[in-house]
């Protein structure tokens, strides 16, 4: 599309504007987590580092964030593994028609995207009491899996709809063994699905805080985002250390997510963009 | 049908699994509104529609579900012009559009306990936030401005999203559409509204379905940021339902409040399944 200098122009001036918006919180953030907490109150747009490290230290400490950082990945590892494995699998049924009855469960994935957790939190935490599952970080990352797999299933679907049916049969014809076709063919056109779908239930579970607040109690079971909260509610005076937390918690998803970013935005988008 | 089994097997784990933590649970909530269960004792009686009954004459709830439609209205706007702005833009930067888009979605990626503090923080705190270097009072402690507050903290971590998947859409759009109107003599904005907009339409309709489905399931922010409060002012479905559960131990309300909650988003699906449909026909 040919487009005037004039036109460029504007469009960077308003999106600029945007940029603002969505960068000034953080950066207020990250300049005032280096400043000591009275310092804050007193200008919060001021540029020091008064503080140096010693509020992350705080932060770090209070927030448990060692273990915290630990439980956090205990979690999300077994969310991934879990809606991946369920949602493979699946996609690759429902997407070629293989079994009878693959529409109504399709539908019922749609469909299940739009279920509030209320529905099911109560009666599913009397049962993880009931066994003894409520500390167990495998168990509940499986609960995350599971609310993530009818957003997986319907993305894994759209990306094994992309494997033409011919290639595959061809290669059968030509005598290759099912775990040959898997490799060479299957394998190289889904697997920037399996990257997207790991990377979205990933960061799910790892901003998760609600389920994970409810069945997860005791100090020593926080996930990081725990951390954070109770870290929180017992500093509520020291503005500098709340914020060294928030920079904590959020520095590795914005790393991970500036590294991964193709990845990321192909993933919602293609979950969601028709035509 | 013997060749089929391993096919079965292969369905097996994610309906197994949806089925045991998502529907059979479901079920055993959607019997419990039609009981007294408090959530924890054994004990639990039938009383057929008398938590709904309840419901829908008390002034929480009614209040809550209107803070739900306030909440849809704000929703509906100005993420979404946000969006189509930002999206519309973006057409015309070839090279730095990347570099936006990677900058839009940051808040999206980052955890609603994080962005709440951040803005708790930084904003809306009268000590140490912009607004006190204003002189404003947070919007979080006035009755009549909580939920709009809330609702910019969770429209800064959303319109990013929407503005994304717009522009994935609007670049869908066919070149000989756009080149016939430039022909034509259109404007840029005449360009827009009837040959970009257009075709993204069916994504369009998409978002804002999911805006509407969303609006009634809404909590993070809400439970995060105040709670409800102050005085109920920001009190929506869902965290009514969550309250009546876990703080008041009437955990048959909460499954009414749950049940109702599922049929709008189910009501607002299956229009929608209706009318794509019948653009399709067409």
């Amino acid at each position: 599309m040919r487009t005037t200098k004039r036109q460029r122009r504007i469009a960077a001036v308003v999106l600029m504007m945007f940029v603002v918006l969505c960068i000034a919180p953080l950066s207020l953030t990250v300049l005032n987590s280096f400043k000591k907490s009275p310092e804050i109150i007193r200008n919060p747009l001021s540029v020091s580092i008064s503080a140096g490290l010693e509020n992350y230290r705080r932060a770090w400490k209070y927030g448990r964030f060692s273990s915290g950082f630990l439980n956090s990945i205990k979690l999300c590892s077994s969310a991934i593994i879990t809606a991946l494995t369920g949602a493979v699998l699946a996609a690759y049924v429902i997407a070629n028609k293989k079994v009878r009855g693959t529409s109504v469960i399709t539908v019922y994935f749609l469909v299940a995207m739009t279920i509030p957790f209320q529905l099911f939190l109560v009666p599913l935490y009397s049962t993880f009491a009931k066994y003894g599952l409520l500390g167990n970080h495998f168990a509940v990352g499986m609960i995350i899996g599971a609310c993530n797999l009818p957003f997986s299933v319907t993305l894994m679907r759209t990306f094994f709809l992309g494997v033409p049916r011919e290639l595959e049969e061809q290669a059968r014809i030509d005598g290759a063994g099912t775990w040959q076709v898997i490799r060479r063919i299957i394998l190289p056109i889904i697997s920037p699905g399996i990257i997207t779908v790991a990377i979205i239930v990933g960061l799910n579970s790892w901003n998760e805080y609600l389920l994970t607040a409810t069945f997860l109690m005791g100090e020593k079971n926080f996930t990081a985002t725990m951390g954070m909260l109770s870290l929180i509610s017992v500093n509520l005076t020291d503005p500098g250390t709340n914020l060294a937390g928030a920079v904590i918690l959020i520095g590795p998803v914005l790393a991970f997510f500036l590294t991964m970013q193709k990845y990321f935005i192909e993933g919602i988008v293609s979950g969601s963009v028709k035509g | 049908m013997k060749k089929k089994i391993p096919y079965y097997l292969m369905l097996m784990p994610a309906v197994a699994l949806s089925l045991f933590i998502v529907l059979v649970p479901a079920v055993n909530t959607v019997i419990s509104s039609f009981t007294d269960w408090n959530g924890i004792s054994e004990e639990r009686t039938f009383i057929g529609f008398q938590n709904y009954n309840d419901l829908l004459n008390d002034s929480v709830f009614i209040k809550a579900f209107f803070n739900n439609l306030k909440w849809l209205g704000m929703f509906l706007t100005v993420p979404v012009l946000m969006g189509l702005i930002a999206a519309g833009f973006l057409l015309y930067k070839r090279r730095s559009r990347n570099f936006y888009q990677v900058i839009f979605l940051c808040p999206y990626v980052i955890a609603p306990v994080a962005n709440s503090l951040l803005w708790l923080t930084m904003i809306y705190n009268p000590v140490s936030g912009i607004m006190g270097v204003l002189g404003l009072q947070s919007p979080l402690v006035q009755r009549e401005t909580a939920l709009a507050g809330v609702a910019a903290v969770d429209i800064w971590h959303y319109w990013g999203f929407l503005a994304i998947i717009f522009f994935s859409a609007l670049r869908q759009t066919p070149m000989d559409q756009v080149e016939a109107a430039l022909v034509e003599g259109c404007n840029g904005f005449q360009l827009f509204r009837y040959i970009y907009f257009h075709s993204m339409l069916p994504t369009f309709r998409l978002m804002m379905i999911m805006i509407v489905i969303n609006s009634f399931r809404t909590f993070d922010y809400i439970y995060l940021l105040t709670r409800g409060g102050p005085a109920r002012a920001t009190e929506t479905l869902a965290t009514l339902s969550y309250n009546l559960a876990f703080g008041m131990f009437q955990y048959g309300k909460a499954s009414a409040v749950a049940l109702i909650m599922s049929f709008i988003g189910l009501a607002a699906s299956c229009i929608y399944v209706h009318f794509s449909r019948l653009e399709e026909i067409e």
